[in-house]
């Protein structure tokens, strides 16, 4: 029964996904499916976000930076040509075990590049070891000092981007090829593989929201949850709080940077403004806006507003939107906005005015 | 390196740290106040001279930056009246969020305003190329003005916060709340002041440094993130310290300029950040002890 209550949504999920296909296949809408693989994939960031900030309680302003970590270095290492290094023992080695590539480039040289299977395990391995390495000594930050280090965070890989010339400086990469999963399944952006790129983001947001879902219903789940709650009371209870907040850092950190890792080959390319702090800010908005402790919150709004996003819905307004959910949903319902109780907030709200006019009067 | 570059880079480095330094006091006054951090701090230096830059094509520059000064200070009443001061007893987490969130709508509505382009003030006296020479090395009189103004600046709110009964006040509002409750104190008018106090001199510093820095609308976030960096490195809601901490964060960067990419001076600050928030929290300065009681 709790077994069924649980995967439930995720079967309601997956009928949902197949029937908006189904349904733009037979109204001629298909272009809607490219926006809803990007959101798919956002949303993956979005919904590893939350864990971390909804049930451990630990904010994270630096997201964008492990989503650019994958995405980047997926980037780079499958568009960069070894070609002239092919003497070199290393690449030799490479190549022998299968990891490196031949192909004909668009002018007919001859390219030598990493296997995007290959690329995108040392993208994500890279992601996860950074995110261990900075992990430590940033989870025991609290507060304004966890916000402002993980900010900090995000803009030295921002930085990184935009400066150095092996990631394309502000021009960002171009040219990424498709990313073969399996015979005859890839991923990239050509116009033929829409349906199959679509059902491929939404196979990986099940497989992540299950995972997600055991997660918070396990053992570690219930740590996260009770250092949320009074980290020092986990703590004398025994539980590794250290330990449990660094797993789960590491874990969302890799979930961002596989999302990078797939939209790279998706859009066939990366920009500086990927690693941005806006899109920082972006994730945790959404997460917010999703009621923070609650993964099916935080997948539809990842989805919805990052569709309306991606139509360009919000015009040149659109970071100006995300400022001004993240305030309201903030100051009205903290608790995000499925949790909302009209006819209480609208009391609430009336008796602060009469207390208001009652205090003054009374002076 | 000849002493002559050598005094151009210290000038260079002074001043830009006395910027970050005055940044780093608007974070501490209302730190101290509310315990919040108020991620929108760039953004009042940012409205103080994009503002005075509007002003002046009505009206002299001294009048212009008065103007300036005064209507920023009015957004950070604003700001503390509709977003902060109804809120009962906010999570942390919470009042990062809204903070951030105040910060890109300031951001937003700064480029709806003034669009993406950069400007400037006028210089104080003379021009780009005027010069005098101290040392050896050409300085900028407008250099000197944001020095000037800035020490002036940091004098008057320390002996504000010594020696003026509203100064004290805010004192007690920040060593406990609840005793300057007690005590008469309206501590949530004092909590309104600290925003009006922080906005009003993130706008002068704003103003003064236009004319060599530049304005735009995105400079914010990285004015923030400076003027924090200084605020934890000389101790969080310690003033004094935060002048020589915005000074040697200041001289640092300027002299990095002579060793690495110049796209990498941004990176500095931020490493320097992580590396003290890694290593000591409370500050260079700040002894771990003397970081639980709170004093200005």
């Amino acid at each position: 029964m709790d077994l069924f209550k649980r995967y439930f949504p995720v079967f309601s999920l997956l009928a949902v996904v197949v029937g908006i296909q189904v349904v733009t296949h037979f109204t001629e809408t298909t272009y809607y499916l490219t926006q809803l693989t990007m959101s798919a994939y956002y949303s993956v960031v979005v919904i590893g976000l939350c864990v971390l900030m909804g049930y451990g309680g630990q904010i994270s302003l630096g997201h964008a930076g492990f989503f650019a970590i994958g995405g980047y270095l997926a980037g780079a290492l499958t568009t960069h040509n070894l070609i002239t290094l092919k003497g070199h023992r290393l690449v030799s080695l490479l190549d022998n075990v299968g990891l490196l590539v031949d192909s004909k480039g668009l002018y007919g040289g001859d390219l030598l590049t990493v296997e995007p299977w290959a690329a995108c395990i040392i993208a994500v391995l890279t992601a996860g070891l950074i995110a261990f390495a900075i992990g430590g000594p940033i989870l025991k930050l609290k507060g304004h000092y966890l916000a402002m280090a993980t900010l900090g965070f995000g803009i030295i890989i921002y930085r990184i981007a935009l400066a150095s010339a092996y990631f394309g400086e502000a021009d960002g990469i171009s040219e990424v090829p498709g990313f073969k999963l399996l015979p005859g399944i890839e991923v990239s952006g050509s116009f033929v593989s829409r349906v199959l790129n679509y059902y491929i983001a939404w196979g990986m947001v099940i497989v992540a929201v299950i995972l997600l879902l055991n997660l918070i219903h396990s053992r570690v789940g219930r740590a996260l949850r009770s250092i949320h709650g009074a980290e020092e009371a986990a703590n004398a209870m025994g539980v590794n709080t250290a330990r449990y907040k660094l797993y789960i850092f590491v874990l969302s950190a890799v979930f961002a940077a596989l999302a990078g890792v797939f939209v790279t080959h998706y859009n066939g390319g990366i920009g500086p403004s990927e690693a941005g702090v806006m899109k920082s800010v972006r994730y945790v908005a959404i997460v917010a806006v999703g009621g923070m402790a609650n993964i099916w919150g935080a997948l539809i709004m990842g989805i919805v507003l990052n569709f309306l996003s991606l139509r360009g819905v919000f015009g040149s307004y659109d970071d100006a939107v995300f400022g001004v959910i993240l305030i309201i949903i903030m100051l009205f319902a903290p608790q995000g906005i499925l949790n909302i109780n009209p006819g209480q907030k609208v009391k609430s709200l009336l008796s602060f005015f009469v207390s208001k006019s009652g205090e003054e009067t009374t002076e | 390196m000849t002493p002559e570059l050598f005094i151009q880079y210290l000038f260079a480095g002074i001043t830009y740290g006395i910027i970050y330094a005055i940044v780093a006091i608007g974070f501490n006054i209302i730190y101290n106040t509310t315990g919040i951090i108020n991620f929108a701090q760039g953004e009042f230096v940012m409205l103080g001279g994009m503002i005075a830059i509007t002003m002046h094509s009505v009206m002299p520059i001294p009048l212009a930056i008065v103007a300036a000064v005064v209507i920023t200070m009015v957004v950070g009443a604003l700001i503390e009246m509709v977003f902060i001061r109804w809120l009962e007893s906010p999570s942390v987490l919470r009042m990062i969020i809204i903070t951030i969130g105040i910060s890109i709508l300031a951001r937003e509505v700064a480029l709806h305003i003034w669009g993406e382009s950069v400007r400037a003030l006028p210089y104080f006296i003379g021009n780009e190329v005027t010069s005098v020479s101290i040392l050896g090395a050409k300085i900028s009189p407008q250099v000197l003005w944001v020095i000037g103004v800035c020490s002036l600046m940091v004098a008057g709110l320390s002996l504000f916060f010594k020696f003026t009964s509203l100064g004290r006040e805010m004192r007690a509002c920040a060593a406990n709340r609840r005793a300057a409750t007690l005590c008469g104190i309206n501590t949530k008018n004092m909590v309104t002041l600290s925003f009006v106090l922080s906005a009003g001199i993130g706008a002068v510093a704003g103003c003064v440094m236009s004319p060599i820095t530049y304005s735009d609308y995105s400079m914010g976030p990285n004015l923030a993130i400076k003027g924090f960096t200084v605020a934890i490195l000389g101790g969080l809601g310690n003033s004094v310290a935060a002048v020589t901490a915005g000074l040697l964060l200041g001289i640092i960067e300027a002299f990095s300029i002579s060793v690495l990419p110049l796209a990498f001076q941004d990176a500095i600050a931020t490493s320097i950040l992580l590396l003290i928030l890694f290593v000591r929290p409370h500050g260079l300065f700040g002894s771990s002890e003397a970081a639980s009681l709170k004093e200005f």
